[in-house]
């Protein structure tokens, strides 16, 4: 029974393999690829729990695949069958059935008609990963394809402005998630000493003993686990991405962000629980999260005045309330409930254009003037407070922006010489004498060799928080983001003496291929458009498509996603980071977060956006 | 040279003048995109838009090659637009640089330079800060019924509850203190705010046209209600002024909070002197090239349509006239475009029926109040200031509700049960109307804006039957009055069949804020079901008749008139009180009814052509069924194509085009001039043909045109803001204009109004109203005639009448109307040159 867990993960790829060969005329051939393969998905799973059910619901597990095996790192693929799976299974599928149905007409000749349906594959594909994973890292795999399946249904529209904007803060929230799900692995390879599988939670003993022993980290993995959940499920205080998401069709904002992405933290809370249950800290701070979430945001969603994000709002407070019933362990409960609202926000935002008519028709019979109170009292003022704090989001925006993303601008704009040209050639000479120096390790002295890595790593962040906010040619940029790879991987190489040549290879192989056709895209497009500095957006995906699509490909092989080796070379990179070894950490967690964020950017800014050569259609910027 | 100074009052105006005036969505009236510039020449005004404000008025010059090299733009039509632009050039070099000169086509527009200042020189993102705040506010105040919790003060003025709100907050609006200190200033006006911001006056108006055309949708709307509050259900008291000042305010307020206190204004930092954003544009060789190419593309079509026009009625007066029968039925429709395919499949099953066209609100004008309504519904062109009322009353049905729209399901505890409770009722919901659509209380259902078995108040009581100024009902004089009007106008006056249809339209649709735009434009953009019903009760009268019988209309008692209404999106038909038929007229009527059904079959049929979920070779019963599923469908972004593809009105003689196949291409409005020699009834039948056929045939232009700007780009992400307009995301700008499922059909090009009557008195006609005169002698509308006795074509231009000869002379000939809607192609992609592919041309039929 096991084995066929496999074909859940296969059959999306699959799909979204064949969607890909289609041209974007071809609609019925590609809503029957998608409708076909949702549907087999949905049904095939329909038996497979009823056959599951007849065996007494017993719990699977299943490792299925290994990338890289040395020593006592092992990174492997791990699929994993219990209720909990049973039932995000099915109304996740469920939801992607009805809505690809949905969309097959809603989406006729829609220039992304092709575009849409590929991703939604993606979307489901990655989905599928997340809820039968049976480990870590497993789980980060469809983790990190559901963000960009996000951006790109985000920036569906890319050439309007908005989309753009909001799409790059989604994907810098989502990275934000990323990368504390990555702490929470790398932690736990450290506290478990292997690749800890999901059903090894279950054993109660082991896991009591190892968080007895290790109170301190088990509770980081706690807290990096609990905040990525919270991104992804839009609590408090990282609401306001979620109305800001539904750039991209109806159909996409349903399943994304009415329903299945939105409830994706529940699932890694649920997950999660066995290893969590017993620290009452835990908890705690989750019920905290959960239930400021259901307030504020049935505050926020009380005074919004357009359809989508009304829902958006309540939907999160919803999930907020689970996260309440999660802590206190009622189960079942958190089932229902996220299967019911996942159901009925898909529902209201499909319907969500017919607002307007059902709506004024029903005012039209019922109006009745509203009574407003002259006298203004103390309660009075508190409400006012409330309401236009509410109108505010409160704050939630302007504080991630002003907290979270403002401070590294600032300090890349610090960083200016190293714009410099003596400086990026010095760098050079610098890196050169690092490959040197690391060839020959004998001859450095111990306390050097802690020096020099920290240094390397340092510099390579700095490149990075230098490209973030650089706004000259793209290409330098881009060399500059390159430079900065090489830098932490040579402190990486300084610092362990296990890490492997085949290591290095494994990373390197897939960040010079990225970086070779990211580098051909930009070189190309200067060629024809002379200028490409990242003053503005300037939208050449109008002109220029296939360097844009293959630049946005080298940019998520860059940021290491889980199809290119790097994702593998990330990974290991990660376990020889010592648990002790906070500086470095902090350079490489910075790092990891602003490399995604800065070639998206670069992506963003050069392809997106409404085109500048004003002989055609182009859209207003508040559009 | 600029005005240096800033008059306020005008300026004000001034920006309302060019806003666009889209009143919020429930009422949709379609109007010229680009009425602000309709004092001007057509192709004047368009690049004069296109250099101020940035819009794309014309095809992209490479559309245009395009459609060449397709053979849709016909190469002799091509030179003759060429001769008559350019008569004294060489034809060779002017065709060399049509078909493959290089030109620089790209715009640089004037509006926002002077904003663009604040990125530049303090490298702050204004609008980023202002807009999303601006908008939510400003929504959250206007909002008719989405929040939950309401704006605290709305019911006062909008700056007006701002200092309310703000006196009485423990937090504040602003982020500053400067800002509030301002808000709170008595009398604090937009050139105080301005001399902070911008400093020298002789920039201001550059900077608030800069501004409030960074939203022009909201601008827009402001504009709007300020000018129309009547628009909103639920009163605000707003205007174009409060919102500047509100947010000059902001502006000020994000730029202290940016840069500290002291920041230079804008005059003192720029490079430039102020520039006249209205100042004359030049001419170019491109826009030149531009305008040939653009009367090439109508001209190929036009001259077809006149070609064929021509032919039929030169054939149809060699032909020895055949005996008059007695007529089974007449009909008359709306001169809607949509209602030309049903007529000729009616005329077709039974050839003694008649059809008639005239506008859709059958002459008819009033208020209706539905029963239970708490508001009256305007049922006749927007123009118009009803002064009657008519009251249903008697409704025994009960509205139904649909609790999933109900927004207690946003609150926190019933959110709670409303997941649990209704989230699994929503899932089987979705996959029975995804699968099995049906009518229900959330589609907006043509049929219901009446009931019809509701009783009305048509007759006047007293002339004290009063409600807020409306008279209730019509007295027995007004009443002959419009049905003579109605009956005159179209001509007819005699030979009545036994049953007269009065047949309105209306549409229905699912999950399409856009509903209005496919209702009857003449209604303000509602079915029309009200308006038939009246008027043939009216002209039933026995009152009536005898005061008509007075003035030589004599309807024979055999005769009856039924209204009816037909719903353009689902096909299907509703006739009124056919209880009151007598005992010859019922049997008669349900053998008509049946020749409607086997049209409406047809009908369908035709319209399915361009419908890819449905197959046009298939049964035709199931396409009428699959046309019906469509209308009810909450997955179907395009329940019907509206007005795509309007491009002609017809005045004249059914004959006139009885036997020509119009696509579903014209309006249609009958009239006979042998009964008005003297233009009379024409000047009431032309006046309103600008701005109702004209304002519809240019709003499709633009939006086709320039669907970002001035239409309101694709519908798939729209979000439904405060029940009054659509915009994308969250704090995006009010689109207005049409979406690009409406209009993705359509070609392009200024409606062509052709009439039958003679050249001289057509031209004292259109001379006799200015406003009248202005669409034809500005060129919004094209403008031809034919000579009802020599069948000689004019056209007019620079107004006088020139003749015309059409260059056309092979026009096909269909005999079975299956085969031709079978065979028609389908568009590859909705680009242009594909889209238009899909439009036949002229036949002839039998």
């Amino acid at each position: 029974m096991e084995h066929s867990l496999q074909l859940f993960i296969i059959l999306p790829l699959l799909g979204f393999i064949v969607s890909l060969f289609f041209s974007n005329k071809n609609e019925n051939a590609i809503a029957a690829t998608v409708i076909l393969t949702v549907g087999i998905q949905f049904f095939g799973l329909l038996f497979f729990i009823f056959s599951w059910v007849g065996n007494g619901c017993p719990i699977l597990d299943i490792k299925h695949f290994t990338f890289y095996k040395e020593g006592n790192i092992e990174i492997f693929i791990d699929l994993f069958f219990d209720k909990i799976t049973a039932v995000f299974a099915a109304v996740g599928f469920l939801i992607t059935f009805l809505v690809a149905i949905f969309s097959r007409f809603y989406l006729h000749r829609d220039s992304g008609y092709k575009r849409f349906f590929s991703t939604l594959l993606l979307f489901f594909f990655a989905y599928s990963i997340v809820i039968f994973s049976g480990n870590f890292e497993t789980l980060f795999i469809g983790w990190e394809f559901l963000g960009i399946g996000s951006f790109i249904l985000i920036i569906f529209y890319g050439d309007r402005y908005l989309p753009v904007k909001n799409g790059l803060k989604t994907i810098s929230i989502y990275r934000l998630s990323d990368v504390c799900l990555m702490l929470a692995l790398w932690m736990s390879h450290h506290l478990w000493h292997e690749n800890i599988t999901f059903i090894q939670l279950k054993d109660v003993f082991l896991v009591a003993s190892h968080i007895e022993e290790h109170n301190y980290y088990a509770l980081f993995i706690v807290v990096m686990i609990i905040i990525a959940a919270s991104i992804k499920s839009a609590q408090f205080p990282f609401s306001s991405w979620l109305p800001r998401a539904m750039e991209g069709p109806t159909t996409s904002s349903a399943i994304f962000y009415g329903s299945l992405s939105a409830h994706i933290g529940v699932f890694l809370l649920l997950r999660t629980y066995a290893y969590w249950e017993s620290i009452l800290i835990a908890k705690i701070v989750i019920i905290t999260v959960g239930s400021v979430s259901a307030l504020v945001a049935t505050l926020i969603a009380s005074v919004q005045s357009t359809v989508k994000t009304q829902i958006a709002y309540s939907s999160i407070s919803q999930i907020g309330i689970m996260f309440v019933e999660l802590a206190m362990g009622w189960h079942t409960l958190v089932l229902f409930h996220f299967a019911g609202n996942a159901f009925l926000r898909t529902y209201q935002l499909l319907v969500s254009p017919s607002v307007l008519g059902y709506l004024v028709h029903e005012q039209f019979f019922s109006y009745k003037p509203k009574k407003y109170d002259s006298n203004i009292s103390f309660i009075n003022k508190i409400s006012n407070s409330i309401y236009v704090l509410s109108l505010k989001e409160w704050n939630l925006d302007t504080f991630q922006f002003k907290f979270m993303w403002s401070p590294f601008k600032w300090i890349g704009r610090k960083l200016n010489f190293l714009s410099n040209k003596m400086v990026l050639y010095s760098l050079i000479v610098i890196y050169s004498i690092g490959i040197y120096l690391f060839l020959n390790q004998d001859i450095l002295p111990k306390k050097l060799d802690q020096f020099l890595h920290i240094l390397f790593a340092f510099i390579g962040m700095l490149l990075i928080l230098k490209s973030f906010s650089k706004r000259t040619d793209a290409i330098v940029v881009w060399f500059m983001l390159i430079a900065s790879q090489f830098y932490i991987l040579l402190a990486i190489s300084f610092l362990n003496d296990k890490y492997e040549y085949m290591e290095i290879l494994i990373y390197v192989s897939g960040l010079l291929i990225a970086a070779c056709i990211g580098f051909f895209s930009l070189y190309k497009l200067k060629m024809i458009e002379n200028k490409i500095d990242l003053n503005d957006f300037y939208g050449y995906n109008h002109d220029h498509p296939k360097y844009g699509f293959w630049f946005l490909i080298s940019c998520l092989a860059f940021a290491g996603l889980p199809f290119t080796p790097t994702f593998i070379g990330v990974d290991l990179m990660f376990s020889h980071i010592d648990k002790n070894e906070y500086l470095l950490l902090a350079i490489i967690v910075i790092s990891l977060l602003f490399v995604e964020i800065s070639v998206l950017r670069i992506y963003a800014r050069l392809f997106l956006g409404p085109n500048k050569k004003q002989n055609h259609q182009i859209a207003y910027r508040s559009s | 040279m600029t005005k240096v100074s800033f008059d306020e009052k005008h300026v004000l105006h001034e920006l309302k003048h060019y806003l666009p005036s889209q009143t919020p969505l429930k009422d949709f009236i379609h109007h010229n995109s680009l009425h602000a510039f309709q004092s001007r020449k057509f192709y004047d005004a368009i690049f004069k838009s296109a250099k101020v404000f940035g819009y794309q008025v014309t095809m992209p010059l490479s559309d245009y090659r395009k459609l060449y090299e397709t053979g849709r733009i016909r190469p002799e039509i091509l030179e003759n637009c060429i001769k008559n632009r350019k008569p004294n050039d060489d034809l060779k070099i002017w065709k060399t640089n049509l078909v493959s000169k290089v030109y620089d086509d790209h715009i640089d527009h004037r509006i926002g330079k002077l904003r663009q200042q604040w990125k530049e020189n303090y490298h702050i993102d204004l609008d980023n800060f202002v807009q999303p705040f601006l908008f939510r506010f400003l929504c959250s105040y206007l909002d008719q019924g989405i929040s939950i919790w309401n704006f605290p003060i709305g019911n006062k003025g909008f700056l007006e509850s701002i200092i309310i709100l703000e006196k009485n907050i423990f937090s504040s609006i602003f982020k500053t203190s400067r800002a509030k200190e301002l808000l709170f200033k008595e009398g604090v006006s937009i050139e105080e705010l301005l001399r902070i911001l911008v400093g020298s006056e002789a920039y201001f108006e550059q900077y608030l046209f800069d501004q409030q055309f960074s939203h022009r949708g909201w601008s827009g709307l402001v504009a709007a209600v300020e000018m129309h509050p009547e628009s909103l259900l639920s009163p605000k008291k707003i205007s174009l002024h409060d919102l500047i000042i509100f947010e000059l305010l902001l502006e000020i307020d994000n730029l202290d909070d940016q840069l500290g206190k002291h920041w230079k204004p804008l005059s003192e930092i720029v490079t430039f002197g102020p520039s006249d954003l209205f100042e004359e544009v030049e001419n170019s060789e491109l826009q030149e090239i531009l305008k040939i190419w653009q009367d090439a593309f109508e001209w190929s079509y036009y001259d077809e349509v006149l070609a064929g026009i021509k032919q039929l009625s030169k054939s149809k007066r060699n032909k020895e006239p055949i005996d008059i029968l007695p007529k089974s039925f007449q009909a008359l429709f709306c001169i809607d475009e949509r209602e030309d395919s049903i007529r000729r499949h009616l005329e077709s099953i039974d050839r003694n029926s008649e059809t008639y066209g005239t506008p859709g609100f059958f002459s008819v004008e009033f208020y209706f109040q539905a029963y239970g309504a708490k508001f009256y519904d305007k049922l006749c062109p927007a123009p118009v200031t009803p002064k009657y009322l008519i009251k249903e009353y008697d409704v025994a049905d009960k509205r139904k509700h649909d609790l999933l729209y109900t927004n207690k399901t946003h609150k926190l505890t019933t959110g709670f049960l409303s997941a649990l409770v209704f989230g699994f009722w929503s899932a089987f919901r979705l996959v029975k109307n995804l699968f099995f659509p049906r009518k229900g209380p959330a589609i907006s259902n043509a049929f219901l804006h009446m009931n019809a078995e509701g009783k009305l108040t048509i007759e006047n009581k007293s002339i004290n039957d009063i409600e807020n100024n409306l008279q209730i009902g019509f007295t027995v004089e007004e009443m002959a009055t419009r049905v003579a009007s109605l009956l005159n106008g179209i001509a007819l006056t005699n030979n009545f069949a036994p049953i007269v249809y009065v047949v309105a339209h209306g549409s229905s649709s699912a999950n399409n804020p856009h509903h209005g735009a496919h209702d009857c434009g003449a209604c303000s953009g509602r079915p029309g079901s009200v308006n038939a019903r009246v008027f043939a009760l009216m002209a039933n009268n026995s009152k009536v008749r005898a005061a008509l019988h007075i003035q030589g209309i004599t309807i024979p008692i055999s005769t009856q008139f039924i209204g009816a209404l037909h719903d353009t999106a689902a096909d299907e038909i509703e006739f009124y009180d056919i209880e009151t038929l007598n005992i010859e007229n019922a049997p008669l009527h349900v053998n008509n009814a049946q020749t409607f059904e086997n049209a409406l079959d047809l009908n369908a049929k035709e319209r399915s052509r361009r419908f890819a979920s449905i197959d046009t070779k298939s049964n035709i019963k199931k396409i009428r069924k699959a046309i019906k599923a469509r209308s009810v469908s909450l997955f179907e972004p395009r329940p019907e194509l509206g007005h795509g593809t309007n491009t002609l009105c017809v005045v004249g003689k059914r004959t006139l085009t009885k036997g020509i196949f119009l696509d579903r291409r014209a309006f249609l409005n009958s009239y006979d001039y042998k009964t008005d020699l003297d233009g009379i009834f024409l000047t009431g039948i032309m006046k309103p043909l600008g701005p109702v056929c004209g304002g519809i045939n240019l709003e499709y232009y633009f939006s086709r045109v320039d669907n970002y700007k001035l239409g309101a780009g694709t519908k798939l992400p729209h979000n439904v803001m405060g029940l009054f307009g659509v915009a994308n995301s969250s704090d995006g700008d009010l689109r207005a204009g049409l979406p690009w499922q409406m209009i993705e059909v359509h070609d392009p090009m200024r409606l062509m109004i052709i009439v039958e009557h003679f050249p001289a008195v057509v031209l004292k006609v259109i001379q006799s109203v200015p406003e009248m005169y202005q669409w034809f002698i500005n060129e919004w509308v094209h403008l031809s005639v034919i000579n009802p006795e020599t069948d000689e074509l004019f056209y007019f231009k620079e107004g006088n009448f020139v003749s015309y000869k059409p260059m056309a002379n092979k026009i096909h000939f269909f005999k079975d109307v299956h085969t031709l809607l079978e065979d028609a192609k389908e568009m590859e992609t909705n680009h242009i040159s594909h889209a238009t592919q899909e439009n036949l041309p002229i036949f002839f039929y039998d």
